[in-house]
């Protein structure tokens, strides 16, 4: 009974083992047959010298080589001259280029920049305006130039247009064109592009100047970290310590400007000049390249204009008159009031009388009514 | 109804540009714009190839997709068209087109580009058939006359063939077979040799 039971177990056992065995070399050889062309065909069969090509042995089809190359963007010859021809058969980027527009650019643009609009509306909401500490002192002192209002004005306004008349040829198919039909849309759109395209080289000049004019002022220091560390002031109490720009200003001045910019501008140069005679490719990708990276900034641009006059009180009459009052720049610029002090200027009264009058407007963040 | 298609046989074509010059004069295409070209492929060695190329037609067409003013319709022909009075110069056809059919008067600064001409398949634009708005934007329209694309009926060797796509496809298929379907038993090899 007990050997009978041993010697099947043993054959079970053993059956298992082979069952194994068998299961493993069906493996091996599954993938190892295969191969076995390799080792009978001569290695170097693949590439034919040019003569053989239509040989009979070596039949490869010459139509397959020919309309590969073509598929693959090749290129031709053609006696067609002009400024749009091109001597290719076709052109893959098209299709590509379609599927990002239409597609991820479309979508994450409007994300971006929808979820920032939130996020500032919520900010408001929850946090209100951030007001002057101890009022207004009636008394200020000069922040910024005619010269770097100016600037800074033109930038603005022309960012403002460019943001519209761009966005208007991206997403002016969906948004317009029902408003307005297909003819009205087109007029605009026409009106919309030239203006696009005619202010859009100024817009890049200007930009320039405004990098060079402010590129010492948001040089980061340390201060700037102790500065995020705290939020901005937002996390605990009292106000983080900064010179003439704080961090945020920075950032917004570095990845903002500097860098969002200089992408916008360029590959905008590319757009605008088609006969520079760069290629459709480049032309495509710039388009990509611009229309991202634009949406992106005016998303962060929604941050730096709330900031500037809704969010903060006493910060937009800094750009808009020169000048700020004196409490409004020991709460948010220290640092650059005590320089001020320390170098002799002296604070003056306000212009207008009114404006030591505490400003009537709705007190934001208590609750906001409807 | 019909889907109006061009096919072009490489194995017929000979680059003798019939159909860019049939094309240029019948449309008075100005200078510089091209709404057929021929290119050809390995131009200069054994086995090159000629094709004519023009707007396609596509069913779904990607210039149609990209247009920002959506100037772009298809007729029940299948034939693509756009309405001049609508498009704006902006390029993005050119970009999306993989054929590069797409082609515009001038070339400027500032992207100034004027309006954007292509191949009409001879089917005018969606103006009034014949009228002389509809002649000097888009040419003659050869199809409500219950013609084909001139480029097609010019040609010497019907290499480039016009017209529904179920037809052609027949057309096509005859060829074929006449040919026994190997690339070499025709062409440049039945006539100069292997060795060519």
């Amino acid at each position: 009974m007990s050997t009978s039971t041993r010697t099947a177990r043993e054959r079970l056992a053993r059956r298992k083992k082979s069952m194994a065995w068998t299961f493993c070399l069906v493996l091996v050889l599954s993938m190892a047959l295969p191969l076995g062309a390799y080792l009978v065909t001569t290695p170097g069969a693949v590439a034919q010298p040019a003569g053989e090509r239509f040989s009979e042995e070596h039949a490869t089809n010459p139509r397959s080589d020919t309309w590969r190359h073509a598929r693959a963007d090749g290129e031709g010859f053609t006696t067609a001259s002009g400024p749009y021809v091109t001597n290719q058969l076709i052109s893959n980027i098209g299709e590509n280029w379609r599927q990002m527009r239409n597609g991820p650019v479309k979508a994450v643009g409007s994300w971006v920049m929808g979820l920032s609009l939130a996020a500032v509306a919520l900010f408001f909401l929850v946090r209100g305006r951030i007001r002057l500490d101890g009022g207004r002192s009636g008394m200020t002192v000069p922040r910024w130039t005619v010269f770097e209002r100016s600037v800074h004005w033109f930038v603005a306004i022309s960012f403002i247009i460019l943001s519209i008349t761009g966005l208007s040829l991206l997403f002016g198919r969906h948004v317009l064109i029902p408003l307005m039909g297909n003819a009205g849309f087109a007029g605009y759109a026409q009106a919309a592009m030239y203006v696009h395209n005619f202010l859009g080289p100024a817009f890049g000049v200007a930009l320039l100047v405004m990098i060079l004019m402010w590129i010492r002022n948001n040089i980061p220091t340390g201060t700037d970290l102790k500065w995020f560390a705290t939020g901005g002031g937002l996390i605990g109490k009292g106000h983080p310590s900064a010179g003439k720009l704080n961090g945020g200003e920075k950032v917004w001045y570095w990845l903002g400007v500097v860098i969002m910019g200089s992408i916008v501008v360029v590959t905008g140069f590319i757009l605008d000049f088609p006969n520079w005679g760069q290629s459709r490719e480049i032309m495509a990708w710039s388009q990509v390249l611009h229309a991202v990276v634009a949406m992106f900034w005016i998303a962060f641009a929604f941050g730096h204009i709330y900031i500037g006059t809704l969010g903060t009180e006493g910060a937009f009459e800094g750009m808009a008159k020169g000048r700020v009052d004196t409490n409004w720049a020991k709460q948010h610029h220290d640092l650059w009031y005590d320089e001020l002090i320390q170098q002799g200027v002296k604070p003056e009264p306000a212009e207008e009388a009114g404006a030591t009058a505490p400003s009537p407007e709705p007190a934001a963040g208590q609750k906001p009514t409807s | 109804m019909a889907r109006m298609k061009f096919l072009c046989d490489a194995e017929r074509c000979i680059e003798c540009q019939a159909c860019v010059t049939a094309c240029k004069n019948e449309h008075e295409v100005p200078w510089g714009v091209n709404r057929r070209r021929v290119i050809v492929m390995d131009d200069g060695v054994p086995g090159e190839k000629a094709v004519s190329v023009a707007c396609m037609h596509c069913t779904d067409a990607p210039c149609a997709a990209v247009c920002p003013v959506d100037c772009f319709y298809t007729t029940d022909d299948g034939v693509v068209l756009h309405d001049k009075d609508l498009c704006i110069g902006c390029g993005y056809c050119f970009y999306a087109c993989p054929f590069g059919a797409p082609q515009f008067p001038q070339q400027t600064a500032f992207g100034v580009r004027g309006k954007m001409d292509k191949c009409t398949f001879c089917a005018g634009g969606p103006e009034p058939a014949h009228s002389e708005a509809e002649q000097v934007k888009y040419g003659t329209n050869r199809l409500a006359e219950g013609k084909l694309p001139l480029c097609a009926e010019m040609c010497a060797t019907k290499a480039l063939i016009a017209g529904d796509g179920n037809v052609l496809s027949d057309i096509y298929r005859k060829r074929l077979i006449k040919r026994g379907g190997r690339p070499q038993t025709w062409g440049w090899q039945a006539a100069y040799g292997q060795e060519a």
